[in-house]
């Protein structure tokens, strides 16, 4: 029997009164990628920091091809030969592929960096694991696809035989994500060790030779791929049976609530980022937008709820013409409602509490101000009542709305935007960060506005999601609408293609 | 840094001093110079009086480029600078019986570690305790302005400063002579610490992790850098230069010193620094020009320009920060994590 190359033995970790690692024991065999599979703040990142040097565990033990290793900073854990891909891709954008392999392990040549040498062997690794990139290239000017292969490459440079991947598909088009198996069934084959870190289950049956799940901060089972089916990851990943499938009737869809003309709009650096965006939204239907990250999704739904001026074009909203309109009249005039991508920059304030969270949508009517004074009454007594009806769960109203858990800020964000007159709902990544209990909840009550006749706009980079939900879906690429598919007739693979840019004039028969 | 912004930045500087340099020998050596404009414009003169309000303004610079490329924002450069100079005329004070030489060499040293002590504890400022960053510079500004008024003894006078130092066959030459190569030792040092600084940032270890932990010092953290040491080294480093820049403004530009003598060197520094984009040879470019626009106002009233009044000539040169400034802000990139406290992600998620 091969002495496996990482053990992770009885590992916990305590972040104040919060255990994000209870008791975990894994080990890793060498050639093999081994899936870390759990929802998210399951405690996988957490794991693969503690192996990485980022955290120190508060007891257990790691053993390093047989021999144990106390790692006490990233430094280490480089020294021990582990490379580590992070979720958020820790390189300098303004520097060249080569300073962002060198850093940290930099060839000197009499004082001076060894630009040259370096950028060899960055072209022999990328022969050697078809990574190819370009050495001299700023990583800014990159595409995401690639530089995750430079992170990879970095990891290669240091020579670390035992790779983290952590949640490396998430940034990825489909078309990509096969690319990056291919590259990890060839690392497989050199004899590099992967942890592969994943919440999608088809993922892990198709690349895993051996699935891990993790729940709660501790292992609660492994399992083979060849036997195991997504049902059965599902219920050990949750620990519950889990609808797969949203249970929704046909939409009976009616007059159009949202339309948009040739709209244009630029992004922050002036660029154009929006280009001759039409649709149209109709009351009772769920329209979904699906695109890779930074495809103009964002800033769409800035342009939709008032918060970036357009260049051109007009949006036409509930019957009015509210092309330049400001966030508030959007909001009032338009009976439009806001589930923001970005909870905290635009859902919510942190530091106030839950009951002021949920009245910041009416704060300025009664029965929430009379007088020009706030009614703290009315303001606890609406709280009380609609974090019953959305089960916001925290301990009073009174606590800052930041100390809630992710899924509860959202559902606390829901229940403030759901509650008031609503004609239409843009919905932006609403289950992102979210635990699998309340996504659930959260596409139940999207269903249930659609049933009630709102319109809704839900932008997800969740594949999965949209076609769970949407009656029909369209695809963004570089900022404008590139297709639009009736939910009936998507597959994943033709939603694929249309996310990478490829557009087919002959639609593939539905699967 | 995208390579050609710095290439532009350092070409734009390399090209306006090269224009002042043929500008003066043709006004020297043909019949150009009995133009009396041309004269007030490109003289000897004015070239040496830009050089010498350069200076500080370089040092000072580079002082901002150290710390801020590491992400510390360093707005008390004028601070550091101030107490350099008192550090450095109190050294040269306490020495007047020594060699000349030793006495000097000595106060440089005393107004750099003082420098650096005032750059070290606006490090421990803003990384140990967090200090808004901005605030911890203003302290450092008004501590110096403070305690060199208090203990400034009117009464003492340093006994000579650095006296120009002639580099054989090379100040012989006509205009670049006297105006490069005839000038005391502190010049020399910081025209030379402009290349050594370049060299250091783009093309050493030290200087790929200063600019990597200005710019993403997560990244460099999972690298194995470590963020917030390299930090205090760079901001006490900057401390040391702006030090130098009062030890010249004392030992070799003045030769005394006086309240509050920095009179807003440390401000236009800042102001240099960001217009050379973050980079030596921009800063050189950016000092160069800001003290041309002084020696300009200087030439103009020497002349006896009155068709103007006296009062615009003298704005002249903060005039001209303004517009270069305001005009280049929205095109320069500071470094993206600057003013950011760092924090390793050990103690929360």
């Amino acid at each position: 029997m091969t002495t496996p190359v990482l053990e992770i033995q009885n590992i916990s970790k305590h972040f104040g009164s919060v255990v994000a690692n209870h008791e975990v024991s894994l080990e890793l065999k060498p050639g093999e990628i081994l899936a870390l599979l759990g929802e998210n703040g399951a405690g996988k990142s957490t794991l693969m920091n503690i192996v990485y040097g980022l955290y120190q565990p508060t007891s257990g033990t790691i053993r390093i091809r047989g021999q144990a290793a106390p790692i006490r900073s990233p430094r280490d854990a480089i020294r021990l030969g582990i490379g580590m891909v992070h979720q958020h891709f820790q390189l300098v954008p303004v520097m060249s592929v080569v300073e962002n392999v060198m850093l940290g392990s930099e060839v000197v040549k009499q004082g001076l960096l060894h630009r040259t040498q370096v950028a060899e062997q960055i072209v022999t690794l990328s022969r050697e694991y078809q990574l190819e990139v370009d050495p001299q290239a700023l990583v800014e000017d990159l595409p995401v696809g690639i530089r995750q292969r430079v992170e990879i490459i970095k990891a290669l440079y240091r020579q670390a035989d035992i790779l983290i991947l952590d949640e490396p598909t998430a940034v990825l088009t489909p078309q990509e994500v096969e690319g990056l198996f291919a590259v990890m069934d060839l690392l497989r084959k050199q004899g590099k060790s992967i942890i592969f870190i994943t919440h999608k289950l088809k993922e892990v049956l198709r690349i895993a030779d051996r699935i891990a799940v993790l729940r709660r901060g501790t292992v609660v089972g492994t399992a083979d791929p060849h036997g195991a089916t997504e049902g059965h990851l599902a219920n050990l990943m949750v620990g519950r049976e889990v609808l797969l499938q949203v249970e929704k009737q046909e939409a009976q869809p009616q007059d159009v609530v949202l339309a948009v003309q040739g709209l244009q709009a630029d992004n922050d650096l002036g660029e154009r980022c929006l280009n001759a965006v039409s649709f149209e939204v109709r009351a009772g239907e769920i329209v979904g937008v699906a695109g890779v990250q930074g495809n103009g999704q964002t800033e769409l739904v800035e342009v939709l709820t008032g918060l970036r001026d357009s260049t051109a074009g007009s949006l036409h909203l509930s019957g009015q013409d509210l092309t330049h309109a400001s966030p508030r009249e959007i909001s009032e005039q338009g009976q439009c409602g806001h589930v923001p991508e970005d909870r905290h920059a635009y859902g919510m304030v942190s530091s106030y509490s839950v009951a002021e969270n949920l009245a910041l949508s009416g704060y300025r009517k009664p029965p929430f101000v009379r007088g020009g004074t706030l009614q703290q009454d009315a303001i606890e007594a609406h709280a009380e009542q609609l974090i019953r009806q959305y089960d916001v769960r925290t301990p009073s109203v009174q606590v800052p709305g930041g100390s809630l858990s992710g899924g509860n800020q959202q559902k606390l964000v829901i229940a403030r935007e759901f509650s008031r007159p609503l004609k239409f709902l843009v919905a932006a990544q609403p289950t992102r960060g979210v635990d699998v209990g309340s996504i659930e909840f959260i596409h139940q009550q999207l269903v249930a506005k659609r049933d009630e006749g709102v319109g809704i706009l839900l932008v997800s980079t969740e594949l999965d999601e949209i076609l769970a939900l949407a009656d029909r879906i369209l695809v963004m690429y570089r900022g404008a609408i590139i297709g639009e598919v009736p939910q009936a007739h998507a597959s994943r693979q033709q939603l694929g293609l249309l996310m990478a840019g490829v557009r087919s004039d002959s639609p593939s028969p539905s699967t | 840094m995208r390579p050609s912004w710095w290439k532009r930045t350092a070409g734009a500087a390399i090209v306006l001093v090269l224009l002042m340099l043929v500008m003066a020998i043709l006004v020297e050596l043909t019949p150009l110079g009995e133009n009396p404009w041309l004269r007030i414009l490109f003289g000897i003169s004015a070239l040496n009086f830009t050089l010498r309000a350069a200076i500080p303004l370089l040092l000072g610079a580079l002082s901002g480029i150290l710390c801020e490329r590491s992400g510390i924002i360093n707005i008390g450069i004028e601070g550091m600078m101030l107490a350099g100079a008192f550090a450095g005329f109190v050294a040269k004070t306490s020495t007047n019986d020594w060699p000349l030489f030793a006495s000097l060499f000595f106060s440089v040293l005393v107004a750099m570690g003082v420098g650096g002590l005032m750059g070290y504890l606006h490090a421990l400022l803003s990384i140990r305790f967090r200090m808004d960053q901005i605030i911890s510079g203003t302290v450092i500004i008004i501590l110096a302005a403070g305690l060199s008024a208090y203990l400034y003894d009117r009464d003492a006078i340093a006994e000579g400063k650095f006296a120009p130092l002639p580099i054989p066959g090379l100040a012989d030459l006509p205009v670049i002579g006297p105006v490069l190569f005839d000038k005391p030792l502190l010049t020399y040092l910081a025209l030379l610490l402009v290349g050594v600084v370049h060299v250091a940032l783009f093309h050493t270890r030290w200087g790929l992790r200063t600019r990597a932990v200005g710019e993403h010092p997560r990244a460099a953290d999972t690298e194995g850098i470590n963020v917030n040491r390299l930090r205090y080294v760079n901001t006490t480093l900057g401390g040391a230069l702006a030090g130098l820049a009062g030890a010249y403004l004392v030992l070799e530009a003045v030769g005394q010193f006086q309240e509050g003598m920095t009179a807003g060197r440390g401000f236009i520094s800042l102001a240099a620094m960001i217009f050379g984009n973050w980079t030596p040879f921009g800063a050189l470019g950016a000092a160069t020009l800001f003290g041309y626009t002084q020696a300009l106002q200087n030439e103009l009233l020497l002349a006896g320009v009155t068709n103007v009044p006296r009062q615009f000539i003298s704005m002249l040169p903060y005039v001209i920060t303004i517009i270069a400034v305001t005009g280049f802000v929205g095109r320069v990139r500071p470094p993206a994590a600057i003013g950011q406290p760092y924090e390793t992600e050990g103690g929360k998620e």
